[in-house]
């Protein structure tokens, strides 16, 4: 549990905060689902009706407008009695190069002094643009609000001197708050741990300020591939392609351009030669 | 498995799928519009006015469409200024939504203004600015972490050609009315023949680039595509070209280039929208 002490201005730089998520210690109880909802006001789906997914005992499915956190459950299962169960507690990941702030037109997806990246509601027009950049599929719209919602990481409870709703509310410890500083050397510590106690799989995602997007401020403890708790191996950039992809547009123009004249040529050359031919 | 594929889809669907096909169509025929007013002949004046008509209509109805198509429409002037600072202009260069917002608005501009009183200058800016209409709603698809979208460069550049093809293909279909000669007919359908070979030469450089995730073609999109766009929408009006016979709208090859082009549109952006991250995590798991 941490608190951040109330001396400190909010306008004031501070340092990076994020969430470190040990996902060996979720118990999938959700209180930080609940605890996110009941904080931020965030509506019900179907009225209130429960809708089961079918499939999983995971009934909410994804995060979107109105899921900030979410709890996977893994169900890697061969047999009714061979598998196990991985839990994950799911949320943006407040990236040092975010995809969703680097394409949003309107200016409403900004970072904060707490290096954590935040849309805010009464600028975004609800263009959807940053749903599609987001390498994690974390965005979406929220359908009473219209425009675009993620976690705030609590901004209103950080500048107040509060841990965000999520990580007070977890039983288990499992979801970490502090400064990121001090959640990668502690991450570092538990991987350590569990492989001394035999778990070889244990790694971190996202804790690498050189790796994919500059690092995470929302990373993970993971005990298998990535993909399978649904995170990309290598997230990037949309704006990787941007530059081939327009000189290769650039390019086709010209190419068009130039159809275009060699038929007005031809045209002339045509008359000329009919002319002529009178 | 594809990175892209753990993301979530923006819902870009039926505002949406028809402004990438008219505003293809609108920038393409402000270009042909100016290489008329450049090069072109007196004569060609009516496919010029005509194409004017298409560009100013093609931009009105693009801007009402990615009005309705926000989330909250009253609030369109966000892309354009600074909602807290007004009237501070809002633009970033490496947002293709935000370069686009203005590309429309200007492009829009040129064709009100050549639209009441044409000239070279007019007619030469317009042109480019079509260019960048047609073409930057495929850069705008790439620049994103989407399946099928960000797995290739080349949307932009197929898109472009099938603006070119569908607004002298719409041209063709709405000039004459105006007064347009055989003379310039003959040109729009000879240039629409040539910018079908470049889109079908394109599309192909862009499903053999998606090789890696050749799966997603087998869907009804893949169908589409292959049936729709190349089939009925290049091939066949290329065939027609080439050995012209008569029956209703399917002998009419620039009616089915614009069949295909929107077809095009229509499975580049639903054969995207329907691979969620979810589905995919409950597979790979």
């Amino acid at each position: 549990m941490v608190t951040i002490t109330r001396k400190r201005p909010a306008a004031v730089a501070t340092e990076p905060m994020g969430f470190f998520t040990d996902t060996t210690v979720c118990i999938g109880c959700k209180a930080c689902e609940v605890a996110c909802k009941n904080w931020n006001q965030l509506p019900s789906t179907h009225g209130g009706v429960s809708e089961m997914s079918g499939d999983s005992y995971d009934n909410t499915r994804k995060l979107d407008g109105t899921h900030w956190r979410h709890v996977k459950f893994i169900e890697q299962f061969t047999g009714p009695y061979e598998g196990r169960w991985l839990m994950m507690s799911d949320v943006c990941k407040h990236c040092v190069k975010a995809g969703c702030l680097e394409v949003c037109p309107t200016g409403a997806i900004i970072r904060t002094e707490f290096d954590t990246v935040v849309i805010q509601s009464d600028v975004c027009n609800g263009c959807r643009a940053c749903i599609a950049a987001c390498p994690f599929g974390v965005i979406d719209i929220n359908h009473v609000s219209g425009t675009a919602q993620k976690c705030t990481l609590c901004y209103d409870r950080m500048g107040v001197g509060l841990e965000p709703a999520c990580s007070k509310a977890c039983p288990t410890d499992s979801i970490q708050f502090g400064p990121i500083s001090e959640l990668r050397t502690r991450a570092q510590k538990r991987v350590e741990q569990l492989k001394a106690q035999g778990e070889a799989r244990a790694r971190l995602y996202g804790d690498d300020p050189n790796g994919p997007l500059g690092g995470l401020n929302s990373f993970y403890l993971l005990v298998d591939n990535p993909e399978v708790y649904g995170l990309p191996a290598h997230p990037t950039l949309p704006s990787r392609h941007l530059k081939r992809s327009g000189a290769l547009s650039v390019a086709t123009a010209a190419l068009i351009g130039v159809l275009a004249l060699v038929g007005i040529r031809k045209r002339r050359m045509e008359e000329k030669e009919g002319v002529m031919n009178v | 498995m594809s990175d892209a594929f753990f993301t979530a889809s923006p819902h870009w669907t039926w505002y949406i799928i028809p402004y990438f096909f008219i505003g293809g169509i609108a920038g393409g025929a402000f270009f042909l519009a100016a290489a008329l007013e450049w090069f072109g002949h007196p004569e060609d004046r009516p496919v010029i006015r005509t194409a004017y008509s298409v560009a100013f209509w093609g931009a009105v109805i693009s801007g009402i469409l990615l009005t309705i198509d926000l989330g909250k429409p009253l609030r369109f002037w966000h892309m354009l200024f600074q909602s807290d600072n007004f009237p501070r202009l809002m633009f970033k260069g490496y947002s293709p939504i935000s370069f686009g917002a203005w590309g429309l608005m200007l492009f829009g501009l040129c064709a009100l203004l050549a639209l009441i009183k044409g000239n070279k200058i007019i007619a030469g800016l317009g042109g480019l600015l079509g260019f960048f209409l047609a073409g930057y709603t495929g850069v705008l698809l790439t620049v994103t972490n989407r399946p099928i979208w960000s797995d290739s460069p080349w949307l932009g550049a197929l898109f472009l050609a099938s603006g070119a093809s569908t607004a002298a293909a719409t041209l063709v279909l709405l000039a004459p009315r105006r007064g347009a000669t055989a003379s310039s007919i003959a040109w729009l359908e000879s240039f629409d023949t040539r910018a079908l070979v470049l889109e079908l030469i394109l599309l192909i450089v862009f499903v053999a680039w998606l090789w890696p995730i050749r799966q997603v073609w087998l869907s009804v999109w893949g169908a589409v595509l292959l049936l729709g766009v190349v089939g009925a929408g290049i091939i066949w009006p290329l065939m027609l070209r080439w050995r012209p016979r008569p029956g209703g709208a399917f002998g009419n090859a620039a009616a089915m280039v614009l069949v295909g082009g929107f077809l095009l549109r229509l499975v580049i952006l639903l054969a995207s929208n329907g691979i969620q991250h979810e589905t995919v995590t409950a597979i790979v798991r």
